[in-house]
Order: C-alpha cells, then structure tokens, then sequence
C-alpha cells in the first residue's frame, strides 16, 4: 500500500516584525519540518503563541513563508493556481459564529461553494450535492437550509462548515481549533465525524487544537510545537506512551484529568518569563534538564524510534522522568 | 460552620422576548473549608450564578426570589456600608473574562492601590498588602515587573492571573472563580490552581465556589460538585463519589464523552450526547434534559422532577431514584 505523500514541508521559516522601526522580530515558526501523508488525520498541538495558526495560515496560502519550502503533491505552494489549490484544501476555523454573514441564511454559503467548484452543474445537482453534505454532517437539509446563522448552535454551525467544505470536495482539511468553542459534551460528535470523513472519503485533516487528549483521539501522528518549533512529532501511540521531549511530558503531567490528581508542585519557574532563545534552545528557561549546551545550541529534531522524533540534547535521559506520572 | 446558605434562588434576565430563566430554584449551603465546583456548560446559567452570589446584578438580570445569608443575613437586603465590608472581606468574585477586567490606562500597582485606598486601608496594611501582592504576584508565574506595567502592556494570560490577584488580596471569606483558568495554557492553569488552594490551605480564603466547564479541574479544586443544567442544578454530591458513580444521564453523559489523552477513536470510540443544551427563553416542559435523555419515560416531559437524596449527602433531580427518596 503506497499512500501519496500531500504535504512535505521542509525548513518552514515565518518571521513577524514589529515594533517601532520593525527591528523586533518575531520567529512565529523556525524550521518547521513534516509531512502529511493522503488519508491521515495529523494532529498539531500547541499552547497559545506556539505557531499552530500560523502554520496553518502557511498551508492555507494565505501568509507567505520567510523561508522553507513547502511542496503539495510535490509541487511548490507558490506554484499552485489558487482555485486549484482551494480545490484540493479547504478549512474550517475555530469560531463558527464569525465564519457566517448573519444577514444571510446559511444555506448561501453552501450554494455558493457548489456554484464555484461545479461551475458545469445545474442548479439541481448543486443542490443535491448541498443536500448530501449536510446529510453526511447529520443534520437534516430541510431543517437546515432556510436556517439564519442566529438561529443554529455553535455545533450545527461549525456541521455546515465542514459540509461546505464537503461540497468542494478537497483532498485536505485544515482545522483550527474547530471545537474549542463547542459545548464538552457535543465535541466528541464533532470528532466522530471528522474521522468519519477520513474513513469514508479517504480525506487528510491537519487538527489544530490545545488539547492533548482531543489531539489523541482521532489522531494517526501528532506534531507538538512550542514557540514556533517543533518538540515532538511521530505516531500518536509512541509519543503517548513514551514522551520523550521534557516540554511533552510537562504538558501531559499538567492536562487535569477525572482519572487521577496532580502529585507534588510545580514551581512558578516552569512558567516562560521571556521569549525563547534564537541561540539555544527555546525550552530551555523552563527545562529542568536543561545545562549550558541547551542554552548555546540548538537540538535538531532526532530520530528517538521508528516514526517518533523529538528535538531535545537529552531526549534517551528525559524518557525516564516520565515514569510514575 | 456555614459561611453561605443559598435558598431558592431565581434570577431572571428580561428581554423583549420574554424572560430568560438563567437561575432558576438553586439551593445550597457552603461550609467552611469546602470547595463547590459547579460544572455546565454554556448557557446553563453557571456564570450568572456565580453574579448573583456575589451580589452584582444588572439589568436585564433581575433576582426574582430567593436569599443569600452570608453568616446569617440576607445579602440582598444590607445596608450599603455592610455590602461594602461584604464586598472587601466577606465574598469576593473573580470575573470571568478577568484578563479584560483592568483598567488599561493605570498601572497595575496603582490599581491595586486605589483597592486598598476604597476600603480604607491604614497606611500600614497599604504597605503590608502591597508586599503581599509582590510575593503572591511571583507564585502565580507573573514577571517580577508585571505590577509596575500598564495592563495594556501584558499578555491575555498574565492580565487574567493580575485579576485573580487583586481579587483574592483581601483574603476574602468567600471567594466565587467563575473560569479563572479560561485563558491559560496547561501548566499556567495548574499554578493557578495550586495557588488557590494554597490560599485555602493557610486559611487566607475559607472556601472557595469554582465555577467551570470542564469537570476534570473540578477533580483538582472541588471538594463537592454541582452539575447545572438548563437553569437548574441537577446532581450534588462529594466530588469522589459523582465522578466515581454519577447518578443523573447529563453527568452520566458528559462524563463518557470526554476523551482522555491516549484514549484513541480506532480503540475506543466515544459518543457525545445528542441533541442541543436547552433555550432558557423557553425551556422544555418537565424535566429540562428529556429530549436529550437516552433513558427518557413518559412522566420526564411533563413533571418536573423533585431533587431527591440518594443516600449521603447526594442529591439527584431525575425520576429515576424517586423510588429511592427516603
């Protein structure tokens, strides 16, 4: 079985400036490395200021990158006709209640879609192809389609986007942060359907999410960014079971869980009081492994097992400390 | 001792389409040394609870009925200068959205100044509570010179903790968080948790309500848990005891629905519940979770249920332990 390889990205480089005379720059991503393979669900996970957003500003070619490359199916982003490009990549964005015009019903978005990528159907296959989408979705067309924004919840909502996207029919779904805003007891639902859509339809979705244990779930890999780099990254069940990067494991030891308590403290230390080191490395002010090489150079990210890569100096050391959490 | 006794307490806000029953019949006491984690999800009225516990209603909002005794007398019925001394020692809010809760043109230690100054601070308790600040501000992970800026000038994160200080820095009695960890990452989120309870623990703060969407911080503060639904609080109970055996079919569903990490789709699909939270404008008849209820009967969409105890100190609004009332 030989699985086409979507996304290669390679050395992906975004650098903010601001400031008065843009003399301060910001490494959003630095040498950001992965791939997204057809089929898979690969889940980035970062806190806030971690890069994920604009990474996937990157894919969606909607930000152009400082340096790096990065290729679709081979072919370099800048390269693609943007209606071809949005063809095979479509996303859905963490706040449904902004993503619709609330003068319109719900339904125009859709059809708009349809309109665009089926130029060649008629108006009633357009709409059957809607009709199809929300069904997939779960949410009944006739109950949908006269809707106005207001009258949905955030759930129904962020279900018509991803019919949306549906109808376009694209080979890649980017999804940002696209259940933070949905109530916990109606996410799962939500997740369900996205891997849904990957066994069914054979899609690719790139997660964007906060939240290790949604990351998990549906996930095939993951990748852990932390101030625009990359910590960690490999087959969920190996990152899982052994985090090897000290960064992954202060992270699980701090998700709250219903099925055990926090043990001991953490010191007020573990939390970032400047922005990361372009020498070093960017975990190291908050690392409690961390020594004098750390703050000079940077680690590349390094093969730790078969698909698991973590970019730590002491990544085979750290394992250990993750016993007993 | 009991610091509050909640009795019946109704609140609704008024818009032109009708009132919408946010608070609707809650009842609790707190005792204290307790923490009261109360747990919904969005429109179940948790944070308007949270408001009208501490006394801060505004129009629309409207308290219909009930009483709130703190120490024995009804905050809703005191005179100014005893809601004052209330409001500085007695029960004291962290807002949600605390982190857009400053002023941005005062720098932070001028703002905690002018708390002081409001209630009468000496110039010795001045100085002690500005030091006090200064070490507090360093165990909730803010930068040494966070007090000295504008708040404009800090991030979502650290404005949100600069709140929870100023609102826990008069040690009140009672303190009421309604999301105070919304905006924080992971690890920021478990030092401010660790800080609260440090609070409690050294008797700074008595007892603490925690109001949050999310039950598995509950597990980490509460020492007792309040499920809200659609206005009304459906299951109570010692934290342990609901996590480890929840009665009510909302506990029970919210609980399998959240996935754990390492808990994967292809070993172990989880479902949510179906259906969406109710409109408080119109609440469904009976009781308010039946037409998302998978164990729903015939009398649930037409009586209300009664909170019934289940043995303990466990209380559950559902037809189904009415056999177990005793």
């Amino acid at each position: 079985m030989s699985r086409e390889v979507l996304y290669e990205v390679d050395r992906l480089t975004k650098v903010f400036s601001t400031g008065f005379f843009r003399t301060t720059r910001i490494y959003a991503l630095n040498n950001v490395s992965f791939n997204v393979m057809e089929g898979e669900i690969l889940s980035i996970v970062g806190e806030s200021g971690s890069g994920k957003s604009t990474l996937l500003k990157v894919l969606l070619k909607a930000l152009k990158p400082t340096s790096g490359r990065v290729l679709y199916r081979g072919v370099p982003l800048e390269r693609w006709d943007n209606r071809k490009y949005w063809k095979e990549v479509q996303a859905v964005l963490q706040d449904p209640y902004s993503s619709f015009n609330p003068f319109y019903r719900v339904s125009r978005p859709l059809l708009m879609a349809a309109k665009t990528y089926m130029p060649e159907a008629s108006e009633a296959d357009r709409l059957k192809a809607v009709r199809e989408a929300l069904e997939f979705v779960g949410l009944n067309p006739d109950e949908i389609l006269g809707k106005y924004p207001h009258q949905l919840s955030g759930g129904q909502l962020q279900r018509v986007m991803i019919a949306r996207a549906l109808v376009i029919g694209p080979k890649v779904l980017l999804a940002d942060e696209i259940v933070s805003m949905i109530d916990a007891s109606l996410r799962v639902n939500i997740l369900n359907l996205l891997y849904k859509l990957k066994k069914e339809t054979g899609m690719s979705v790139l997660f964007v999410t906060h939240d290790l244990s949604l990351a998990s779930y549906i996930a095939d890999r993951i990748l852990i960014l932390y101030k625009g780099e990359v910590m960690e990254y490999g087959d969920v069940e190996a990152v899982y079971s052994r985090p090897f990067h000290p960064y992954t494991q202060l992270l699980m030891k701090s998700i709250p869980l219903v099925s055990r308590r926090w043990t001991g403290r953490i010191t007020s230390t573990t939390i970032e009081f400047k922005t990361g080191y372009i020498g070093g490395c960017v975990f190291a002010d908050r690392c409690p492994l961390a020594t004098d090489l750390c703050r000079t150079t940077k680690p590349g990210l390094a093969q730790a097992e078969p698909d698991h890569y973590a970019a730590c100096h002491y990544a085979s050391k750290s394992a250990g400390l993750w016993k007993g959490v | 001792m009991k610091l509050l006794e909640v009795k019946d307490l109704r609140a609704y806000y008024f818009t032109p389409q009708g009132p919408v029953r946010a608070v609707d019949g809650i009842s609790f006491d707190l005792e204290e040394g307790q923490v009261l984690g109360i747990v919904g999800e969005s429109g179940s009225g948790k944070s308007t609870l949270g408001s009208v516990l501490a006394n801060v209603i505004r129009p629309p909002l409207r308290l219909i009925s009930g009483q709130v005794l703190y120490r024995g007398s009804n905050i809703y019925s005191m005179d100014p200068e005893k809601l004052r001394q209330l409001r500085a020692r007695g029960i004291s809010i962290i807002p949600q959205y605390a982190m857009n809760a400053l002023n941005p043109t005062s720098r932070v230690r001028d703002i905690i100044r002018d708390l002081l100054l409001s209630h009468d601070a000496s110039s010795d308790e001045l100085n002690y509570r500005l030091k006090l600040a200064r070490e507090r501000a360093l165990q909730l992970g803010l930068p040494p010179w966070a007090l000295d800026r504008y708040a404009i000038e800090l991030s979502g994160g650290m404005r949100q903790r600069v709140t929870i200080l100023i609102s826990t820095l008069l040690d009140p009695e009672v303190l009421i968080a309604d999301e105070p960890t919304s905006a924080l990452d992971v690890v920021v989120q478990r030092l401010v948790i660790q800080y609260l309870k440090d609070l409690l623990d050294n008797g700074a703060v008595k007892s603490m309500i925690f109001i949050t969407h999310d039950i598995a911080l509950v597990n980490e503060v509460a020492t007792d848990l309040l499920v809200m639904y659609g206005g009304q609080a459906v299951e109570y109970g010692p934290v342990d005891e609901v996590l480890r055996d929840p009665k009510h079919p909302y506990t029970k569903g919210l609980m399998v629905s959240i996935p754990e990490p390492g808990v994967r789709i292809v070993k172990r699909p989880l479902t949510g519940l179906k259906g969406e939270p109710p409109s408080l404008l119109s609440p469904p008849s009976g009781c308010r979770f039946h037409p998302r209820c998978p164990l729903a009967m015939p009398i649930c969409s037409s009586e209300e249920p009664p909170m019934v105890s289940v043995g303990g100190r466990r209380l559950v609004k559902c037809w189904l332990y009415r056999g177990e009332r005793g």
